[in-house]
């Protein structure tokens, strides 16, 4: 073997021993903030805790004082419950509304792309700004929602929608479905517009026409946008946490009636939970963990479920 | 199909009232922006009347709005620039090549998707704090770039598998190595997939305020939404001037959505529907 071609494998060799350093950069911020602060919340909440200082392992004890200790179970208990409320209210109103729009432009209409533009728009701003928008909007006195109310001749339905205990919630819920629907409306359309013509085609022909196209046909055949919106909403209702800050404070007022897991953790981690200024990391990485399961275990129950849809079809 | 035109109008009407809703509190806002407070205050609803500006000069002294905008184009910049250069390169070694782990690697990143990172605030609290990173916007662009890494991942790796290996496998036979092939043959064909990319974490990375709520003390670090915090916990009777912070707050992100709608709306759902 000569000298020249020695040198060429040696060179092959160390540039392929190179290759393993690409994946490298992504791996290590990717672990370093993104799993290893995770897991670290996971062993905290094992932990007894002094302010920041980490006190002596306690097993599941912040478990058990989360579920079982007042005020915190009733604070989780009152925050989970609204959790769920969040989700169904999304449900109804953000996706229900979106799906509508959706085939009203599948079905063709004038201006469609000005239309999605429109609806989408809101999603594009920062959640603070949309909830400080929405406070000045929905303020008793001066906000332009009662404005209208009036002018409209429906003055008793003015309200204090946000300083309300039974309508904080609701309005809240809208205020976020306004942001959300767009998207919405783009998720479904693409659902929609992968349905093949011909199976429509036929099924007219077989005389299915309206609501029952829509039911029969069209709303089985959307499934997968279906189940990807409402996981989506699913984890973003259980992880709702800047409108409800931004709108109503990091005590989900008025008397927690908008409080959510999010907010209640927020609490528990930075001061807050139980009226005094005292830091809880200890409980708050044990409701830490409790949220990551609900969340996890619900997105990764849907990506079976739909692998496996994939592998049928 | 057989739908009677008053249900079609009713179904018209409908979509058009939606985007009067869609759009008419961002038109109020910015309205309002120009108005006096007790203009605001007498009337919310009508248009104002003339256009005075008088609200941005004064909000340019209230807040160092200039400062906030200038932090958030830089967090949103770099971190943008991280993720795309750092996911291409893992895509490329995940999509092209088959070592035994890959399949594992691959699956390691997915997990990220699942992942609420504001769960582990804490100890990244404390982490930042060890590296001296608090009150330093390098915290945020840290942040950004670690947990907008699975998705593009994610996204980037699927491209790259639909490519044909015809074209590296010249460049290889021309003796390209890895890092010309990487840089002059695939990043340039993964064009479209880095559009996509690059428009989901900018508007996390652009809208996000929960992190530098935590991370960031120091007013001329803040970025525009906790700025905005900022604005309304001290002048919170001030309407005109409210308006005009969210307007001015909105704006940029409005203006590129008006240049590029068709791009956002494309890219903002290619993540979820993959």
């Amino acid at each position: 073997m000569d000298k020249t071609r020695t040198r060429t494998l040696q060179q092959k060799s160390s540039a392929k021993w190179l290759i393993h350093l690409f994946p490298l950069p992504a791996l290590l911020v990717y672990v370093i903030f993104v799993l290893y602060p995770l897991f670290s919340a996971f062993t905290y909440s094992l932990y007894d805790w002094k302010g920041i200082a980490k006190g002596s392992f306690v097993g599941l004890q912040n478990f058990i004082m989360l579920f079982q200790q007042e005020p915190y179970n009733e604070m989780f208990a009152r925050a989970f419950g609204h959790n769920v409320i969040y989700f169904v209210g999304e449900m109804i109103v953000q996706n229900g509304i979106a799906f509508a729009l959706a085939y009203i432009i599948y079905r063709k209409i004038r201006g469609a792309e000005f239309l999605k533009a429109a609806y989408f728009l809101p999603r594009l701003l920062s959640v603070i700004i949309v909830g400080f928008l929405w406070k000045l909007i929905l303020n008793p006195n001066f906000g332009a929602l009662n404005t209208l109310l009036a002018k409209v001749g429906l003055q008793e339905w003015a309200r204090p929608w946000l300083g309300d205990p039974d309508t904080a919630l609701y309005a809240i819920i809208l205020v976020n479905s306004w942001f959300g629907i767009g998207f919405a409306v783009l998720i479904f359309l693409a659902g929609l517009q992968a349905i093949p013509e011909e199976l429509i085609e036929a099924a007219r022909l077989e005389g299915a026409g309206g609501l029952r196209l829509l039911t029969r046909i069209i709303l089985p055949l959307c499934m997968p946008s279906l189940t990807i919106m409402s996981v989506l909403t699913f984890i973003q209702a259980f992880e709702a946490f800047e409108l409800v800050y931004a709108m109503q404070g990091s005590m989900g007022e008025p008397y927690y009636s908008t409080d959510t897991l999010a907010v209640f953790f927020y609490r528990l981690t930075f001061g807050g939970a139980g009226g005094g200024d005292t830091v809880a990391i200890g409980l708050g990485s044990a409701l830490a963990v409790v949220l990551f399961a609900i969340v996890a275990s619900v997105s990764a129950l849907s990506l079976y479920v739909m692998r496996k849809r994939e592998v049928q079809h | 199909m057989k739908t009677s035109i008053a249900a079609r109008s009713l179904q018209v009407l409908f979509a058009y009232l939606f985007a009067l809703i869609a759009l008419y509190p961002i038109l109020l806002m910015i309205g309002s922006s120009f108005k006096t407070n007790q203009q605001i205050f007498a009337n919310p609803l009508s248009l104002p009347t003339s256009f005075s500006f008088k609200n941005y000069a004064e909000l340019w002294e209230a807040v160092p709005f200039a400062d906030f905008l200038w932090n958030s184009v830089i967090v949103s910049v770099a971190s943008v620039l991280l993720i795309l250069l750092f996911s291409a390169m893992a895509a490329f070694y995940i999509a092209r090549f088959s070592f035994k782990w890959n399949g594992y690697l691959y699956f390691f990143f997915l997990l990220g998707l699942m992942i609420p990172v504001k769960l582990g605030i804490v100890p990244l609290f404390l982490l930042m704090k060890k590296l001296g990173l608090l009150n330093s916007l390098w915290s945020l662009i840290l942040i950004y770039t670690g947990s907008g890494i699975p998705i593009s991942v994610f996204i980037l790796t699927g491209f790259l598998r639909t490519l044909p290996v015809q074209l590296e496998e010249a460049a290889r036979m021309d003796g390209c190595n890895n890092f010309q092939v990487f840089w002059k043959i695939l990043l340039p064909l993964v064009r479209p997939a880095l559009g996509t990319v690059m428009i989901i974490n900018f508007i996390q990375a652009w809208n996000d305020f929960f992190f530098p709520l935590i991370f960031i003390q120091k007013e001329e670090l803040k970025t525009i939404p906790v700025g905005m915090l900022s604005l309304f916990g001290e002048y919170e009777a001030n309407w005109s001037l409210l308006f005009a912070g969210l307007t001015l707050s909105a704006l940029p992100m409005i203006v590129v959505f008006l240049l590029a709608s068709k791009q956002f709306m494309e890219g903002l759902t290619a993540g979820a529907v993959k």
